[in-house]
């Protein structure tokens, strides 16, 4: 079997550098099927997020390629050469743990300098490699210190400088800030982004948390089932989503079910025309803030209008949520920039472009 | 919050037994080792007469360091034994696991004595090893170091406290957390170097919970000398078995007893510091 020849279905225009490329792998755990046929490709210096669901299988696609699990079928290519067939320990990819999985008996220092000693490199190059990859992640001031006695963004830091100090080609990362609290996740996913440039390795980022998969990704595979429902870019990913399951796990969205007849949709109360697809059973993914209140300027076929009644209103800081009942009980959720109080009936609008039709 | 009334009652029990059988005893002991027996009497005489028995017979020395060696022996062979035994349980036993842990525990539960004298059928010169070596024509005549010698009290030795080892190290084992494993061979290093880069680091502390039980608990051991040493194979309780009974000289025998007792609360702080140096959980 070539190593080339990575299909344009998996993300990458053809003719594109593959680093890794994830060929039909399956996996069983006895009759539990958690990954099936996954195929993927990922290019050099990309940022490439497996966002799922827990249970969805994107933390067994990430072991399969670290080594630690083996496939039941399928292949993994690494730089035109098997790498599903290597032991994890001469896979050049290292991981960074969900629970950072530090030595517990030895100090900062010798933790980043671990991959170095086991593969025999000499004393002097270690001291200086380990000292700049400290360095790197802010840490060098904490080199003599066990673990234990660091906090979680500390310790995330130090798993991130053992894993780098190996200059792999590929850095696998399993949900690496979900242990750390919200403010502390922010500052240490700006941080990433910026590493990641900085250092041009290759990040497979396993996150269930869309808001991160959005900011760190050049690109984001969500997997449903074991299953890739998409692969885009987080711009593409959230203005066209592909499925129904998509559109609401990426950002929030109204999923309008209805039919096409003749360029024209009707769901529920709401009619608006499209050009999208051919007749018969459609479903449409309309984010809120793409329905505005209605003004003198929105008119013509273009757009959609409907009247609905403000059944709850939650407010968000710049903008708020309204929970609109557009008759025989259809709710749709609008964002508006904060405005105040409301309630009562009122006319919506949208641009018929706006809804997007999705496969279920 | 509890009455000064009901805490004072229910610590009466605990320092009751404390103090009955544990701190009276010792005292006892203590004090006998500075008296001494003459004319088959014993004279509430204090002296440093027995530890200058100790310290100019070369018997007693002899015997404690021959004790002392095979206790060490029986430590060594059941760390050699129990911790593979421990670390395939732990590692590679998978669904098996439960079942060999119940098998290496099963013979807890029977007698000592009944282990002892089954030894005692196995090595003797008309026994199962010795008809074995004959009938196989590997030997002649019966062996006969095999029982009555320090070989016989090792070997029984280490067979009863093995599982003493076992288990702590076991212990220590199943408490590494996983991860770390996959760390290691994530940052290239393979199954050995993993071994004694991680995983033998993490266990020393149950390496020497269970080093200790074998060693303090062969030390103070008396049946298995009895009943398999014979005389080349006696060990120091055997000698304290014998100063307290026949020989009726409490005192040379308190003074021994406070020797071990030196070496055993000695042995118990050094391991207890060096195991509080290996935990990091």
């Amino acid at each position: 079997m070539s190593s080339t020849a990575p299909n344009s279905a998996h993300g990458l225009a053809r003719g594109e550098e593959v680093l890794l490329e994830v060929r039909g792998a399956a996996k069983r755990f006895g009759n539990r099927e958690v990954l099936k046929q996954i195929s993927l490709n990922i290019a050099p210096g990309e940022f490439l997020t497996l966002l799922g669901e827990s249970g969805s299988g994107k933390t067994t696609l990430l072991r399969l390629i670290a080594g630690f699990e083996q496939p039941s079928a399928g292949e993994i290519w690494m730089n035109g050469a098997r790498l599903d067939t290597l032991p994890p320990y001469q896979r050049r990819v290292n991981t960074v743990f969900q629970h950072y999985a530090l030595f517990p008996h030895l100090s900062v220092a010798d933790n980043v300098a671990y991959g170095l000693r086991v593969k025999k490199t000499p004393p002097s190059e270690i001291a200086g490699r380990v000292d700049s990859t400290l360095h790197m992640v802010k840490m060098q001031e904490f080199a003599a210190a066990r673990p234990s006695k660091l906090s979680g963004g500390q310790q995330q830091r130090v798993a991130l400088a053992r894993a780098l100090v190996n200059r792999p080609e590929l850095l696998l990362l399993d949900e690496p800030l979900s242990a750390l609290d919200a403010n502390l996740r922010k500052r240490m996913q700006s941080e990433l982004k910026a590493l990641q440039r900085e250092i041009g390795i290759t990040f497979l980022f396993v996150t269930h948390d869309q808001e991160e998969a959005m900011a760190l990704s050049d690109r984001i595979a969500l997997l449903r089932n074991g299953e890739l429902e998409q692969v885009s870019t987080p711009r593409e990913i959230y203005a066209h989503p592909a499925t129904a399951y998509t559109a609401q796990f990426i950002g929030q969205t109204n999923v309008l079910r209805g039919e096409v007849q003749a360029g024209l949709a009707t769901c529920g109360s709401i009619r608006f025309s499209t050009v999208a697809g051919p007749d018969g059973p459609a479903t449409f993914s309309l984010r809120p803030e793409k329905i505005h209140f209605r003004t003198d300027s929105a008119a013509g076929a273009s757009f959609a209008g409907f009247k609905g009644t403000i059944r709850q209103q939650i407010y968000g800081g710049a903008t708020e949520l309204l929970e609109v009942d557009c008759g025989g009980g259809q709710l749709l959720r609008v964002r508006i920039p904060a405005r105040g109080w409301l309630s009562g009936e009122h006319q919506f609008v949208f641009s018929a472009a706006d809804a997007i039709r999705v496969r279920e | 919050m509890y009455s000064r009334a009901y805490k004072a009652i229910v610590s009466i029990p605990p320092l009751l037994w404390v103090g009955l059988f544990l701190l009276l005893p010792y005292a006892l002991m203590f004090a006998h080792s500075f008296w001494v027996v003459r004319n088959g009497f014993l004279v509430h005489e204090w002296n440093l007469g027995n530890f200058k028995t100790l310290a100019s017979n070369p018997v007693y020395a002899q015997v404690l360091f021959r004790t002392m060696r095979i206790a060490a022996s029986v430590t060594l062979l059941s760390l050699l034994l129990g911790y593979p035994l421990a670390y395939y349980l732990s590692f590679h036993a998978q669904a098996r696991k439960e079942l060999l842990y119940q098998l290496v525990i099963v013979p807890l539960w029977v007698s000592y004595l009944v282990r002892g004298y089954a030894w005692k059928t196995i090595l003797g010169s008309e026994g199962v090893l010795n008809g074995f070596l004959r009938y196989f024509h590997v030997t002649h005549e019966p062996v006969a170091f095999l029982l009555y010698s320090p070989f016989a009290v090792v070997l029984v030795l280490t067979h009863i406290y093995t599982p003493f080892v076992f288990l702590p190290i076991y212990a220590a084992l199943e408490h590494i957390p996983r991860q770390l494993i996959e760390a290691s061979h994530d940052l290239g290093a393979s199954s050995a170097q993993t071994f004694f880069r991680v995983i033998l680091p993490l266990s020393i502390p149950g390496l020497l919970a269970g080093a200790t039980f074998a060693f303090v608990l062969s030390l103070g051991d008396f049946l298995a000398p009895l009943l398999v040493g014979g005389a080349s194979g006696t060990m120091i309780a055997n000698v304290v078995q014998s100063l307290f009974g026949a020989a009726y000289d409490w005192p040379l025998g308190s003074a021994i007893s406070i020797c071990i007792l030196l070496i055993t609360v000695g042995l118990l702080f050094l391991t207890e510091r060096l195991e509080k140096r290996w935990s990091f959980q």
